[in-house]
């Protein structure tokens, strides 16, 4: 029985570091620890000596990483980002799900594998987790200008609030533009004229 | 005409100005071309987006491609550097206690003599320095390696140089994690402006031609898209010719101060471009001419003996055989593809890919088809000049 390979996770935020622990445990067995406080994250990594390091793509904190990948003294295991090694489509779904791997170099991809699966899957959902907030966020603001649009035409013209979203819908039909893009112009002219 | 659309990763710095003004004010249009600009968070992410196909071309700090080109860090994929995007745009600067022990020792923070600033960091120093630079192949390491070394304190054995992300930067700074810094704009200004550092020298100082960022390209991808690399190759030049224009100055930081891209107040950005910076946060200032040069003395063109010099650098600090590994730099800047992109235009082009590299003390006219090309000073502080192999 080989000992279970020992996993640093990057992460400041708690509750995801947790989810990502979570899955990871599911994949098999591994010594785990997370690392929240980035600074002096090289040494910190240097000090605990693990063979695979997870850290989110969007963390600035990654470049310190490649650091690491230098450490050559004969003592130094020296940390190769998983893409060196391994094969291209894992790296590159990796990398596409926002997680970036290094593991120490020599380490069998077979038993990286099941690893980097989790943590894909894991990340995958973090990100749509992501756009869902942001198209959340953008479809509020729409709304909002939209309304701000209606209430102006409403003014101006003595309009109902229904004819006046019917008399927008007809003018981005007319234009190829979107609803908002119609409702934002119209705000953005109001400004400039008031 | 539909504008083919190219995707190109990019750092919020200054020095990205080339690519936000190319898409802004139209360069890349009248090309064809609509840039998808994608802020990236690391340089590393960069060149992995470069690497893995999610770009077709990224601003990068100018040692990466090399250091890829010879093994060093990376995915394995081939970079092509097709063109410079700016010359220097580096500060040094000093934690607010390491200032003050250097004017214990009398320095004058006079901001252009690399001399005097080394050597009086190297007398204020009580323990090993720790330097922090934004990646371990960057212009700001090579420069600080040369600097130090040249002056009695040989780096990398003896100087801690550690990778800091430039947004935490001054955090590092405050909390005591580093005693100094080595920067791109506006994160020099950044940290006088929060009160923790003061400028210790602009790195031009160090060297004042060294190229900074390139616009790089997976190599296949230049071999595929030959037409698309040449438009991309014009546009970004008459980016740079705009951005050379003094009068461009208040439009380029308000382009660049743009929430989507740096999202900074644009009076920080000024100091930069302007080249008239803030050295410490009493307000004391100081002017570098050309602090960052985007057009003048074919600042663009990518001369492989640049390459070559980085390489060489590379190689000597880690131990790769140093014939080889200049001849395999020299190869990443591809001065042919920036000449061929570039005929059809009124630019005037120097005669040579390849220069002594340090060897002007004044700018100088060289040879050119229309014989107006002036390269400008080029010079290491120590008058080292570094000859390129032979073509």
């Amino acid at each position: 029985m080989t000992t279970p390979l020992s996993i640093i996770i990057v992460e400041t935020d708690r509750t995801r570091a947790q989810l990502i622990v979570d899955s990871l445990k599911d994949a098999g067995a591994f010594d785990i620890s997370v690392i929240s406080d980035p600074t002096g994250l090289a040494r910190q990594i240097q000090a605990r000596n693990p063979d695979v390091v997870l850290i989110d793509i969007e963390n600035p904190s990654r470049d310190t990483m490649e650091e690491l990948a230098l450490a050559s003294g004969p003592l130094d295991r020296p940390v190769a980002m998983f893409v060196d090694r391994s094969d291209e489509g894992l790296s590159s779904a990796a990398i596409e799900a926002g997680v970036s791997a290094y593991i120490v170099d020599g380490l069998q991809s077979q038993r990286v594998k099941p690893i980097i699966d989790a943590a894909i899957a894991r990340f995958r959902m973090f990100q749509r987790m992501r756009t869902e907030l942001a198209e959340t966020k953008k479809a509020l603001e729409e709304r909002k200008v939209i309304d701000r649009a209606k209430g102006m035409m409403m003014r101006a013209r003595g309009i109902s609030e229904d004819e006046a979203y019917a008399l927008l819908r007809k003018t981005a039909m007319d234009q190829g533009k979107r609803v908002a893009d119609v409702a934002q112009a119209l705000v953005t002219a109001a400004g400039l004229l008031s | 005409m539909s504008l083919a659309s190219v995707s190109i990763g990019y750092i919020p710095l200054v020095d990205a100005a080339p690519l936000i003004v190319a898409q802004e004010m139209g360069f890349a249009s009248e090309e064809g071309l609509s840039l998808d600009l994608r802020r990236a968070p690391s340089w590393s992410s960069v060149r992995d987006m470069l690497a893995f196909g999610q770009v077709d071309a990224a601003h990068m700090l100018s040692p990466v491609p090399v250091a890829t080109a010879l093994g060093l860090g990376g995915a394995g994929a081939k970079f092509s550097a097709i063109s410079v995007l700016s010359m220097n745009g580096n500060v040094i600067g000093v934690s607010s206690e390491l200032a003050a022990r250097l004017r214990g020792v009398g320095h004058d923070f006079g901001f252009s003599d690399a001399f005097k600033a080394g050597r009086a960091l190297i007398e204020a120093k009580t323990e090993r320095l720790r330097i922090g630079v934004p990646f371990p192949f960057s212009m700001h390491a090579e420069l600080l390696y040369y600097w130090l070394s040249a002056l009695g304190l040989p780096a990398p054995q003896s100087v801690d140089i550690r990778t800091v992300p430039p947004p935490l930067m001054a955090a590092a700074i405050e909390a005591g994690e580093i005693d100094a810094f080595c920067v791109g704009e506006p994160w020099g200004s950044q940290a006088v402006d929060n009160g923790v550092g003061e400028l210790l020298l602009p790195c031009s100082a160090i060297w004042s031609a060294a190229p900074e960022k390139v616009l790089a390209v997976r190599s296949d991808w230049v071999e595929h898209e030959s037409s698309l690399t040449g438009r991309l190759i014009r546009s970004l030049w008459r980016a740079g010719r705009w951005l050379g224009n003094p009068d461009s100055r208040t439009l380029a930081s308000e382009l660049l101060s743009r929430p989507e891209y740096l999202n900074l107040p644009s009076e920080i950005l000024d100091h930069a471009l302007t080249g008239n910076l803030v050295i410490s946060p009493a307000g004391a200032q100081r002017h570098v001419e050309g602090f960052v040069e985007f057009f003048h003395g074919a600042a663009t063109f990518p001369w492989r003996s640049q390459a070559e010099w980085i390489g060489a650098q590379l190689a000597a600090r880690t131990g790769l055989d140093r014939d080889a590994a200049r001849k395999a730099s020299r190869a990443v800047f591809r001065s042919d593809l920036y000449r061929q992109a570039l005929a059809s235009t009124s630019a005037d082009l120097p005669g040579a890919s390849s220069k002594l590299e340090g060897a002007l003390e004044v700018p100088t006219p060289v040879s050119s088809p229309s014989g107006r090309l002036i390269l400008g000073r080029n010079q290491f502080f120590d008058g080292r000049i570094f000859e390129p192999l032979k073509d």
